[in-house]
């Protein structure tokens, strides 16, 4: 998975899509993934540094992260 | 040094359903190639441009062009021999007929324009549409031409509702049964007759594009973009362009291959599968073109250059994520100047 070329994150968490002209807000969340993704780092390495750092259970995340992941997909901001 | 050209510019009815006048009077105002005067023509002793400060230097009144053209270019003699006009941008529809039949007589008296031949003003119109698409080699919806309300019955064989009725020059209604069809005909054909345009409902986001081609095949500016905030006339009362290198393309191609020239504004739907579907070409500049002058295109001053015989290099880049929001604003005019507008017809 791999944040689209041209999309634009800021520091602030707004994400802007310069095809569709559409623009989205993340929580501190979802702007740390998408740093994250936007440096190629894997699902994997997502996953491992999220369950080490923060107070969240494998479960909870996973099910969570792949609903993320399944949502930026759809808004078509990411690609495989 | 540069030079001073006199410029007349219609369209200058900025209300919620705006012409393209005032826009197009800003970029010419920030114009780096040339100063400007500005001479407004205007229809209406109402349209707000005329009150707008740093708008226009001088207004006059000109007839509806159903008044005929003989006294449209009366009209326009008149006004040519009291302000030495260099250059004409029409801005409306209705009279771009006129202003492309008098484009000789014009030039005759020394105005020019630069404006679409009437091939391409009328191979473009909505009704001609899917023979332009098939043509170009464009998606256009599928439509039919609908002249009278029994054919309305015969839609449910080819098409799926909803449909879009359309008038020829403006309105379109979406219909979601065959009642609300028939109701939409006859609304539609009272007010702009015959044919009423029946087009499939294509899902999707609606994008824009301004382009201004210099009729030799080359696209001269153009600047795709989303309308954000949309009035209930459909129009845009914000907007952002946009990077789609694809809507760029198509546009490319099409004034290549129609060798377009002049202003124009591409409506495209674009569905879910990225496929682009042309919905309407209007054969001018759009309303929204000071988007495209803050995103660093002044096409308005391109056009005139053109206009003139000026090699015109093609712009290279705009910026993406430029943005534009309408606003109203209530101006304050003495009756004096109303006045004078209506016995005069000139400002």
């Amino acid at each position: 998975m791999k944040i689209r070329n041209n999309i634009a994150v800021s520091e602030t968490g707004f994400v802007f899509d310069p095809n569709s002209g559409d623009s989205f807000t993340l929580n501190e969340t979802g702007k740390q993934i998408l740093t994250m993704l936007s440096e190629g780092k894997t699902e994997v390495e997502i996953k491992k540094y999220f369950i080490e750092n923060f107070d969240v259970d494998t479960t909870t995340f996973e099910n969570n992260f792949s609903e993320f992941l399944m949502m930026l997909q759809s808004l078509n901001l990411i690609e495989e | 040094m540069k030079p001073t050209y006199t410029i007349a510019v219609t369209g200058l009815n900025n209300t919620d359903n705006p012409g393209p006048g005032v826009p197009v009077i800003r970029g010419l105002r920030e114009a780096k190639s040339f100063d400007v005067r500005i001479i407004g023509l205007v229809y209406e002793n109402l349209e707000p441009g005329i009150y707008m400060e740093n708008v226009a230097d001088k207004i006059y009144q000109i007839p509806y062009p159903s008044s005929g053209s003989d006294v449209f270019i009366q009209r326009i003699k008149h006004i040519h021999s009291k302000e030495n006009i260099d250059v004409i941008i029409p801005n409306f529809d209705a009279e771009l007929f006129t202003f492309m039949k008098s484009e000789l007589v014009l030039k005759e008296m020394g105005i020019k324009t630069f404006l679409p031949t009437i091939k391409q003003f009328e191979e473009r119109h909505k009704s001609e549409l899917p023979e332009f698409g098939k043509k170009y080699g464009v998606d256009i919806p599928f439509s039919k031409n609908m002249t009278n309300l029994s054919d309305i019955k015969s839609l449910q064989h080819e098409f799926n509702y909803p449909v879009l009725v359309k008038g020829k020059f403006y309105d379109a209604y979406l219909a979601y049964t065959p009642e609300q069809a028939i109701e939409f005909f006859n609304k539609i054909s009272s007010k702009w007759g015959v044919p009423v345009i029946i087009q499939e409902f294509i899902k999707g986001t609606e994008v824009n594009v301004i382009a201004l081609g210099d009729g030799k095949g080359n696209t001269i500016g153009a600047v795709p973009m989303r309308k954000q905030y949309i009035t209930d006339k459909g129009k845009a009362w914000g907007g952002i362009t946009l990077g789609d290198q694809n809507l760029m393309k198509i546009t490319k191609d099409l004034i290549q291959k129609t060798k377009w020239k002049g202003g124009m504004e591409l409506e495209f739907i674009k569905t879910q599968e990225n496929k682009y579907y042309i919905i309407e070409i209007n054969p001018r500049i759009p309303a929204w073109v000071y988007l495209a002058v803050g995103a660093g295109q002044n096409l308005p001053e391109a056009l005139v250059k053109l206009a003139l015989g000026e090699d015109v290099e093609p712009f290279k880049t705009y910026d993406v994520g430029k943005m534009f929001v309408r606003y109203s604003q209530d101006i304050i005019a003495d009756i004096s100047v109303f006045e004078k507008l209506s016995m005069t017809g000139e400002l």
